[in-house]
């Protein structure tokens, strides 16, 4: 079964790239390099070295932004979950910002904390935050009453109810939470490089396209995706460490 | 003689030794009104069937009696404490078996010991204990949603068992267990009445089984529930466990049960 569910990864893997070659040599546009370019532009960068220092500067906000949209995040949640007045106060502000065009706030983002760090920091979190606040919360205020009855039936404290019950019924939704909210993340960080400064991975794009060196500029962004597909799958296997039971056998993949 | 054929019925008639009982409870969810003035007693050591129709509030009274709701009006006493809320003296079998789908067997078991602090290798020799009583020996690691549903019904058993509690209060415990498993636990059930000084109130749709376990039947109306008649089958307890099917008052009990059931059915 494992194997299988490599095999067909590997296969649709090779479909996409399969297409990405073929659109690159139709071509559809003279902007959009083969596959095949793309991935010598990455070896290139990747043995210049160019690629890590890039990452070592993108990865700090992003890093950073993730960390804190996840432990804030899931701490926020559980708070707006476990209490109606929070969710009354907070969850507004959440749904507002999951829909505020980003590319709005970035200006007075730049105006309130200059182009440094701050500033993309900033952009992580609010890509990223969102999404895990209003599904850490969603998930709390919808644990199954019956368990919280079990508990309380066998002399639960408050917060046992909280950290033997609620937090684990609620972890399939509050992971699928983090893996969409550290998804936007990733997107968060190289837009700030590219709207802000552009520094790391989003100089590189902005860099290659200005010398129309387009298979670099692929690489740079195939390399983005690899890193998060990677991430989100070291995240999947921590989370059926942690709740082996919650994954009932059709776990997505 | 007389003196001596009188002296078990004395602390029965004399009504002192109830380990629970329910004074005129009322209980409405919004225009519902599930149960209006019920009063009931559950003598000690005894087993107490609840039986009645489908949504007549039988799982609001034990919940109730449970501490895990409060009733509008009325009081539980449990060893003559009232009671304000879910206390070690009580243990709950739950009609919709509530295991946590997260944890092993051996958890969701050891779960009522772990809550009050018992250190896990204790705990889990308790758990494995009961899990084996309740013939589930072997699937100590396994999860919930790989159980049929009477073993996740007797993982529940085993869970309310394993605190060990004076009082056990058990919504239809056998309701998912094929009829093989059910007749065996029905009889499990005698000997733990039995053997242990443990109070049971217990709750049925059937009336043989409860006719069969029962050292007193409770018929309730539908809603609002009411206790229609109060039943004590006595003569054939002391008989052996499969003579009692046979036995002409355990058959009269279930015919006079049944008539006046089924007025309410029709
Ligand atoms: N949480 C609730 N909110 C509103 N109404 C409820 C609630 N729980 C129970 N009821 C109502 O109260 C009545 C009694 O419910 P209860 O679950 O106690 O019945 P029951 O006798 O256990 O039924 P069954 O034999 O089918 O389990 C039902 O009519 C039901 O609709
Ligand atoms: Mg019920």
């Amino acid at each position: 079964m494992l194997k299988r569910s490599i095999l067909l990864k590997l296969l649709s893997a090779a479909i996409v790239f399969g297409a990405w070659e073929i659109a690159g040599r139709i071509p559809v546009s003279y902007a959009f390099p083969t596959f095949l370019e793309s991935m010598s532009a990455l070896i290139t960068l990747t043995l210049e070295g160019t690629i890590f220092t890039a990452y070592a500067e993108t990865l700090k906000p992003l890093v950073v932004g993730v960390i804190i949209s996840a432990v804030l995040g899931i701490g926020l949640g559980l708070w707006i979950g476990l209490s109606a007045k929070f969710d009354w106060l907070f969850s507004p502000i959440f749904i507002v910002m999951q829909s505020a065009p980003l590319a709005a706030l970035i200006p007075l983002l730049v105006m309130a904390y200059g182009i440094g760090l701050t500033s993309k920091v900033f952009v992580v979190c609010i890509m990223a935050m969102p999404v895990i606040v209003l599904n850490t919360s969603g998930a709390v205020r919808n644990t199954p009453s019956v368990f919280k009855e079990m508990a309380r039936s066998f002399l639960a404290s408050e917060r046992d109810i909280i950290f033997k019950v609620i937090i684990p019924a609620a972890s399939p939704i509050i992971f699928s939470g983090l893996r969409l909210g550290i998804s936007a993340g990733f997107i968060g960080a190289i837009l700030s490089e590219l709207k802000i400064t552009p520094t790391g991975v989003g100089d590189i794009i902005t860099y290659s396209r200005s010398i129309a060196d387009y298979p670099s500029m692929y690489a740079a962004i195939f390399s983005i995706i690899l890193l998060a597909v990677l991430f989100l799958n070291v995240l999947e296997k921590l989370e059926n460490y942690l709740f082996e039971g919650n994954n009932r056998g059709y776990a997505s993949d | 003689m007389p003196q001596i054929d009188d002296a078990p019925e004395a602390p029965a008639a004399a009504g002192v030794d109830n380990a629970v009982s329910v004074r005129g409870v009322s209980k409405t969810y919004g225009e519902v009104e599930a149960l209006k003035d019920l009063s009931l007693d559950f003598p000690r050591g005894q087993l107490t069937s609840l039986l009645g129709p489908s949504g007549c509030g039988k799982t609001t009274l034990l919940k109730i009696i449970a501490g895990l709701l409060e009733p509008n009006s009325g009081e539980i006493e449990v060893n003559g404490q009232p009671v304000t809320g879910p206390g070690p003296d009580r243990a709950f079998v739950f009609q919709d078996f509530a295991l946590l789908p997260w944890a092993s067997v051996v958890r969701n078991v050891a779960f009522g010991l772990e809550l009050r602090g018992v250190a896990k290798p204790e705990r889990e020799e308790v758990a494995q204990k009961y899990i084996s009583d309740v013939g589930l020996g072997g699937f100590e690691n396994a999860y919930p949603h790989e159980l049929s549903g009477g073993m996740r019904q007797r993982v529940g058993l085993a869970r309310a068992l394993s605190v060990d509690a004076q009082v056990l209060l058990m919504d239809e415990p056998f309701s998912a267990v094929d009829e093989q498993t059910r007749r065996k636990f029905q009889e499990d059930l005698l000997s733990l009445v039995q053997n242990e000084n443990k109070t049971f109130i217990f709750v049925t749709h059937s009336i043989e089984e409860a006719v069969y376990v029962s050292d007193q039947i409770a018929i309730l109306l539908p809603r609002p529930s009411r206790v229609l008649e109060i039943i004590k089958p006595s003569g054939f307890r002391h008989k052996g466990a499969d003579t009692i099917r046979r036995d002409t008052e355990y058959l009269d009990i279930v015919d006079r049960i049944w008539a006046s059931l089924r007025s309410y059915v029709e």
